[in-house]
């Protein structure tokens, strides 16, 4: 009998801890399947975060150092810097990437640095209990923004693509979700043509991927995936930010 | 072997480094040692290695991490702080068990402080490089020579004992111009099954990590570590005693503050005092047992840093009582004149002769 799908070689047969209704399993799944169809499982060297997806060492079945909060692009440029043949991951959350971990972020991104970060922004600090992210919306209430967030007083949201988009180094900057099939099929496509991007070296590439968190958003699994369309995707549109991989350099 | 050059502290560290084989070196520019990283951009794009200007210590510290757990030897340099936000870094490394070599060309402290030579950085170097429990090797030169002469041993042992080394050397060291000679460098070969290099299909994933949420395992990961201390203190320690054979009392100092000690204890000698010079060349492992031989040796001893004092406790805990442990110093990157030496070696042997 023909096998119409199968787990991809790229995940561990490592339970994971994530809550129920939580989509970085499926993140998981859809980097891991890119590594694999690619033929670059051997060949890759991903960086964990501090955050939910901070044991994600134990899932992703290729060689993975757990990084310090915020510095996964910098563990990940000493890594390429040594070894510029292999594929070099990052796995970071919004807390992780934009708040701790901007300055790193930026300047990886700045210096071209061919590595590729998967970014997952659920607009909350899920570890830690539901506190406020630099991606929390306005009036999105949290542990820590008890009342709402009020941009007058912890300003306003970061847009990571937007901003990183502005920058000569970044070679692909895309925004997906995974909160319905179609978008889970384009957040596949564009995770490969990151990865893809570095392998043909051409510079640093990132993949924003809106994501669920029912849990600390106080939700079900369901209303989680119906929140990221009717409040994330609209502050945080889905879309090509940078792509200089076909059609040549522009911003 | 043989061929002589006149060069700066910082500068022979670099070669020495690149020598020793280092090829990528991660750092931020920070007076009083930022000839390490010029050297560093001049030559590491001649051997085909990586000269990066991080955009923070704390990247820089991070780029090392990353580095070092592919297997490579690498390496940071800064001054005092810089070291300060490498913190966080050196014990994530410590916690992953990987090898590397941190450069810290002390200055003034705390805060912005200033950027003549100190020893104020002691006690973070050796009793809190970072958060948690953990060590790192940290040698103290006091020569351009010497600062060449430990680079290779920084190395070898941070791998073989898979943690960071650090050379704790001061403005003074880095700024200074001596001649030097290179010597003929014979690796050794280290195996590093754990490094990350890509599977490549042919085995498990490597792991470098240093999160343990079951306390059991993470007691059973220290403990493990504190063993391999255990060895370092046993096989490690490195010192240099002058004047020691018949010495009633002695000086401990490291570093440049051991080169004014060595020329007031010489004048001292002249003058009938016999006392001697204890230089600790490792700071941590730390000479315990020699400091404690010579404590009941001698009616008593003097330290001298350049700091407000923080080796003499080290001193004081060795000596245990066997004798008194008087301390002089200065700081804020005032070095102490060999005159004020001399002057404190005479007050403890009793008044000037």
């Amino acid at each position: 009998m023909a096998i119409v799908f199968q787990k991809t070689k790229g995940l561990t047969d490592k339970e994971t801890h994530y809550c129920p209704g939580c989509t970085h399993g499926i993140i998981h799944r859809l980097v891991a399947e890119c590594l694999e169809e690619l033929g670059v499982l051997g060949d890759a060297i991903g960086v964990a975060p501090v955050g939910c997806a901070v044991m994600a060492y134990d899932y992703f079945n290729c060689d993975m150092v757990e990084a310090p909060h915020g510095r996964a692009p910098a563990v990940a440029t000493g890594i390429k810097r040594a070894r510029p043949d292999n594929v070099v991951f990052t796995y970071q959350g919004d807390g992780d990437l934009a708040a701790i971990g901007t300055a790193e972020t930026v300047h990886s991104a700045t210096r071209g640095e061919n590595i590729t970060i998967i970014f997952v922004n659920n607009a909350i600090y899920g570890m830690t209990g539901g506190q406020m992210a630099p991606t929390t919306l306005p009036g999105q209430v949290t542990q820590t923004t008890p009342y709402g967030r009020d941009v007058n007083y912890s300003g306003y949201p970061v847009r990571v693509c937007e901003m990183l988009s502005t920058l000569s180094g970044v070679a692909y900057a895309e925004r997906v979700a995974v909160n319905n099939v179609p978008n889970i099929r384009k957040a596949k496509a564009a995770i490969k043509k990151a990865l893809t991007a570095q392998i043909e070296k051409k510079g640093f590439s990132i993949v924003e991927v809106l994501s669920g968190c029912p849990t600390n958003w106080g939700m079900t699994p369901q209303e989680a995936l119906k929140w990221i369309d009717d409040k994330m995707i609209p502050y945080y549109p889905l879309g090509v930010y940078k792509d200089v991989t076909e059609k040549g350099v522009h911003a | 072997m043989g061929e002589k050059f006149l060069m700066k502290g910082n500068e022979a560290l670099a070669e020495a480094a690149i020598r020793n084989g280092c090829k990528h070196f991660f750092g931020y520019p920070i007076t009083p040692q930022t000839e390490v990283a010029a050297y560093m951009a001049k030559r590491m794009p001649k051997i085909g290695g990586t000269y990066l200007q991080a955009e923070s210590e704390i990247a820089a510290i991070n780029m090392v991490l990353g580095c070092a757990s592919t297997g490579a030897r690498a390496m940071t340099s800064s001054s005092s702080p810089g070291i300060s936000l490498k913190g966080e870094g050196i014990s994530y490394i410590i916690g992953s068990d990987l090898p590397c070599l941190i450069i810290n060309v002390m200055r003034g402290g705390p805060g912005l402080g200033g950027i003549q030579p100190s020893q104020a950085d002691y006690w973070q170097a050796t009793k809190a490089p970072g958060h948690g429990d953990g060590q790192v090797l940290v040698f103290a030169p006091s020569s351009v020579q010497e600062i060449v002469n430990l680079i290779g041993q920084a190395f070898d042992l941070a791998e073989t004992y898979r943690m960071p080394a650090m050379i704790l050397a001061d403005g003074m060291l880095g700024q200074m111009m001596e001649p030097v000679e290179f010597p003929e460098v014979v690796p050794t070969p280290h195996e590093k099954p754990w490094a990350l290099t890509g599977t490549k299909g042919q085995r498990k994933p490597n792991i470098v990590n240093s999160l343990y949420l079951q306390p059991q395992e993470l007691e059973r990961t220290i403990i493990e570590r504190q063993k391999r201390y255990d060895i370092i203190r046993e096989k490690e320690v490195q010192v240099e005693l002058q004047y020691m054979d018949d010495a009633e009392f002695a000086v401990v100092a490291y570093g440049a503050t051991a080169r004014v000690v060595k020329s007031a204890v010489s004048k001292a000698r002249a003058k009938g005092i016999k006392v001697g010079l204890i230089r600790p060349i490792t700071l941590w492992p730390f000479p315990e047992k020699e400091i404690a031989a010579a404590a009941k040796q001698v009616k008593a001893m003097l330290t001298v840093e350049m700091s407000m004092g923080q080796m003499v406790e080290d001193v004081r805990l060795a000596a245990n009582g066997a004798c008194p442990v008087g301390f002089f110093g200065r700081t804020g990157g005032i070095v102490p004149s060999p005159a004020e030496v001399l002057a404190e070696i005479e007050k403890m042997a009793g008044g000037a002769k």
